[in-house]
């Protein structure tokens, strides 16, 4: 399995192809549904700087806040991505993301916006929050937490070792596109159709 | 009655059991599943992370998964018991497990997006109630999680486009479709709990009562019985696989439950279930003894 540190280069995500294993260490940031919204009503400067040449985790992590007032994230898998195709290849372009990381694929608007930014669609696996906390060593900081609540803030995180696999790339190539045809050709079949 | 039983105590234990482990039988099916995918493939790798997930969660006593959904609840009264208190103790049974971890603040005002920050809110949790002529109670619960919810599809039968009419034929194939509609958005390998029947509202809330059905039961009804065979052998050769990712594990279960309807209507409802397939049940008799299944 390839090491993939983050921040990451263009050429580097360009070398990518689906079905690629990768672990990725480095700083990345969370959002799901409210922080699409958000950050496509307006630039927002203070959470630019974790989003370019680093990836959005599609994610609304369980957390505990120690004593000291820092976070830990308790469980931390990845949630549906297809509710941010509507903006997540301007996401990707504003901010200059290198990838996104989800579970359950995206459709062409965003597979499109890969090719043209340079980035690429990794899946982690659903409801494996356990195992993805673990590879969650830090929470560095949050942001709009009072006005979105723990699932929809955007929390920057560490990550070390945290195990995706490439299938959308930034060549017009997703597994998804493959399963859903061989899929729909097999139900015909079973249809008598 | 049941005063020497501390009613919030129970059910708080009986949501972190909810949350962290999986039934015996949820567990040995994803492990077969895992037996008969290709070694390498990304199916089988999907599968074992979930069978490192379940070990991990269990050891821990932490969430299998982050979005611990919605406690959609059953229980089971005597003569005279008060459901209002019942009502009251289990919603407070969701706010300490939220405090405590067991469950994320999973309840958001849908017109401000405030999150309540509490894991309760309006019909959060959902409290089904049944008076019974036992002496104890019988408290059966899951954890619905929102991306198998999003995939979860009501139709209406005939339906032209798929060719099904109202029969179990017809049944077959808005149910497949279901399947092929879902991919692999609701955390594949799922379950199917089905309701035949009912108005829109009844249909959905009886196939959900399907998932407390163990995976390894049988239909009493034989024709109920096969087709429920049939579906999860076909739906396993769609190819659509763990996550989505391809592979022979695309259910791992299907459940068929059926009510009465109007001459007018024929409605089939699928409440697609995620891998994390999770329930609990606990049984307090008068004494306030406790039996805890799943």
């Amino acid at each position: 399995m390839a090491e993939l540190k983050l921040p990451v280069s263009e050429e580097s995500i360009r070398n990518l192809k689906v079905g690629d294993f990768l672990e990725l260490s480095g700083r990345m940031i969370t959002g799901r549904d409210a922080a699409h919204k958000w950050l496509m009503e307006d630039y927002r400067e203070e959470v630019a700087p974790f989003m370019k040449d680093s990836v959005i985790y599609h994610c609304g992590p369980v957390v505990n806040q120690k004593d000291d007032g820092s976070w830990e994230f308790v469980a931390a898998g990845p949630t549906t991505s297809i509710r941010e195709e509507p903006y997540q290849a301007d996401v990707i372009a504003r901010y200059g993301l290198r990838g996104v990381i989800g579970k359950g694929g995206m459709a062409g608007r965003t597979l499109a916006g890969l090719g043209n930014s340079g980035a690429v669609y990794l899946h982690a696996i659903g409801g494996a929050a356990q195992v993805l906390a673990r590879a969650i060593p830090r929470v560095e900081k949050v942001f709009m937490l009072d006005e979105f609540g723990v699932p929809e803030a955007l929390w920057v995180i560490e990550v070390d070792r945290f195990p995706v696999v490439v299938t959308m790339d930034s060549h017009g190539g997703s597994l998804h596109d493959k399963i859903d045809e061989v899929s729909k050709n097999k139900f015909d079949e079973l249809l008598g159709r | 009655m049941f005063e020497q039983v501390d009613l919030k105590e129970t059910f708080t234990e009986l949501v972190r059991r909810a949350s962290t482990e999986l039934p015996g039988e949820v567990v040995e099916a994803i492990r077969a599943g895992r037996n008969v995918e290709e070694d390498g493939s990304l199916a089988q790798k999907a599968l074992d992370t979930i069978l490192t997930n379940i070990v991990l969660a269990e050891e821990s006593s932490a969430p299998l998964c982050q979005d611990t959904g919605t406690p959609v609840v059953w229980i089971k009264y005597p003569v005279g018991v008060s459901t209002r208190r019942l009502e009251e103790d289990f919603t407070e049974a969701v706010r300490r497990a939220t405090e405590l971890k067991y469950l994320r603040p999973n309840a958001v005002d849908t017109l401000t997006g405030r999150n309540t920050g509490n894991g309760t809110g309006r019909a959060i949790p959902s409290i089904h109630f049944e008076e019974w002529d036992g002496p104890g109670l019988e408290v059966r619960m899951i954890l619905k999680g929102g991306g198998s919810e999003n995939v979860g599809t009501q139709y209406k039968l005939p339906d032209t486009g798929l060719e099904a009419g109202r029969d179990l034929e017809g049944v077959r194939r808005v149910v497949l479709d279901a399947v092929v509609q879902a991919q692999g958005k609701g955390c594949a390998p799922g379950v199917l709990a089905i309701c035949i029947g009912g108005d829109r509202v009844s249909s959905f809330e009886h196939s959900k009562e399907q998932l407390l059905r163990s995976l390894g039961d049988t239909n009493p009804n034989p024709e109920l019985a096969e087709l429920e065979e049939r579906l999860m052998a076909e739906a396993n050769e769609l190819g659509i696989g763990p996550m989505g990712f391809g592979g022979k594990t695309t259910v791992l279960g299907v459940k068929i439950g059926v009510l009465d309807r109007l001459p007018a209507c024929y409605f089939v409802t699928v409440t697609y279930m995620c891998w994390a397939d999770r329930r609990a049940i606990v049984q307090i008799d008068e004494e306030g003894g406790l039996t805890w299944l799943s």
